[in-house]
């Protein structure tokens, strides 16, 4: 979340005053975000230094008031229309969780998985009750609430889905040991097999 | 659980289906109790047991051991007859394709129910027109399913559930095959006919979107309950200020 653009933003609507910005901040996000005043004169004191807005008033006065210059509509206006950088897959703690239970001797990775499950619904649980409360017409608290619940929908989407190709492998495993099949004394124990290939392996298959 | 009375209880409830080597556990002592006001919803993949235990829980299968309750009655014992009524007059389901009969205006589906059951024709309309408007379909009653839109469908759906006296709401991926808007709105209702109805639901899900609406969530995994949500914190502490931390 860019405090920074946020504030290019309130500012474009016309000048106002730091305690101002922070109101209208949170009411726009639907108080899903919240921002200290800290935060939002730090944030102000730099666009100023930037040249993307300037102050009206006395240096030390709370009541100084920020409008924002040519160069920060054109800054917000660039920022608006650049899409994040997705491209590269975060170093995401959850994923490097289950990967790590995988092979660690003991560890359970199902009830790992489901451990992890569990805390994300209850989490979506509180935030739909968050939108089950608001008004229909709150829009900013309906779309920030939604993106919470998409974005941990994706992770609990993505567990069941671990959990399933965990389960895939260590049945097809079963049923190669089963029928004696030379593959199944390659495998070795399941599910720790298919990471401990190493990558030159992986390569030549 | 709900501390009302319960409306559903399942006590060890097993059910396999085949014998021997072709055995199949699709359930496995399953316990589960709620009563009015509650929504439960039962995660899992494909294969843990969901449907078999709504089925099992509509009555419409019996258990291969265990014991259900309905509104406190035994289901073991009962005659077919019996549990057709009480299928009848204590049961709503909703289901993912909506299962409208297409002849039949959105009236006469959701009225359809309660004439089966001995009501006049007039009183099960006036009954069916209430659930209706209640829904915010009562301009659609004329409408047949084809007339309708999916969301307007599964709400008729849902009227058809709830109309009469019904005590337990199941539902199987109610919002299936509907977009994200409509979906919401049809959880909406459904959690809105155990708060304000007194309805319990059982629904079941894959989706935890959907399971997010109920009060309680239960995780089913090869025919066992292995876990459930508890509903330990409300939700202002998600909403914390960074002041007031």
């Amino acid at each position: 979340m860019s405090v920074r653009h946020a504030m290019l933003a309130l500012l474009s609507e016309g000048p106002s005053y730091g305690l101002q910005l922070r109101e209208e901040f949170e009411a726009r996000t639907g108080d899903v975000w919240p921002l200290n005043v800290g935060q939002v004169y730090t944030t102000l004191q730099r666009l100023e230094r930037d040249g993307l807005v300037v102050s009206e008033g006395d240096d030390d006065s709370p009541q100084k008031a920020f409008r924002i210059t040519e160069d920060g509509v054109r800054e917000l206006d660039t920022w608006l229309r650049t899409t994040p950088d997705l491209s590269s897959p975060p170093r995401d703690e959850l994923v490097m969780k289950i990967l790590i239970a995988l092979r660690v001797p003991g560890a359970n990775v199902i009830e790992v998985i489901q451990a992890h499950r569990r805390y994300l619904v209850e989490l979506m649980q509180q935030w739909t009750r968050i939108k089950e409360d608001s008004h229909p017409a709150d829009l900013s608290l309906g779309l920030a609430v939604d993106a919470e619940l998409f974005r941990l929908d994706a992770v609990v989407r993505w567990l069941d889905a671990a959990d399933g190709r965990i389960k895939r492998v260590a049945t097809d495993a079963a049923l190669a040991k089963t029928a004696e099949l030379p593959k199944a004394a390659e495998a070795g124990p399941l599910p720790r097999m298919s990471l401990s290939t190493s990558r030159k392996e992986r390569t030549r298959r | 659980m709900s501390n009302t009375s319960p409306v559903l209880e399942l006590h060890a409830v097993s059910k396999s289906y085949g014998q021997g080597d072709a055995e199949v556990h699709a359930l496995r002592e399953v316990s589960l109790t709620t009563g009015a006001g509650e929504m439960v919803a039962v995660m899992g993949p494909s294969g843990s047991g969901k449907s078999t235990l709504l089925t099992i829980a509509g009555t419409l299968e019996d258990p291969t051991d265990g014991e259900v309750l309905i509104a406190g009655h035994p289901l073991a014992g009962m005659s077919r007859g019996a549990k057709a009524q009480l299928r009848r007059r204590a049961i709503g389901y909703v289901f993912q394709d909506f299962n409208l009969l297409p002849g039949l205006t959105a009236a006469e589906n959701v009225s359809l129910p309660l004439e089966l059951d001995g009501l006049s024709a007039r009183k099960a309309r006036l009954a069916g027109l209430k659930a209706l408007d209640g829904l915010g379909l009562g301009e659609r009653a004329g409408h047949y399913p084809d007339q309708l839109s999916g969301g307007e469908r599964q709400r008729v759906a849902i009227a058809r559930a709830m109309v009469g006296e019904r005590r337990l709401l199941l539902a199987d991926e109610p919002s299936g095959a509907l977009d994200s808007v409509n979906g919401e709105a049809v959880m909406r209702l459904l959690h809105g006919a155990c708060k304000n109805g007194g309805m319990a639901a059982v629904v079941v899900t894959h989706d935890a979107q959907l399971a997010s609406w109920a009060d309680r969530v239960i995780f089913l995994r090869d025919g066992r309950i292995t876990d459930q949500t508890s509903p330990a914190r409300g939700p202002e502490s998600l909403l914390v200020t960074e002041i007031d931390k």
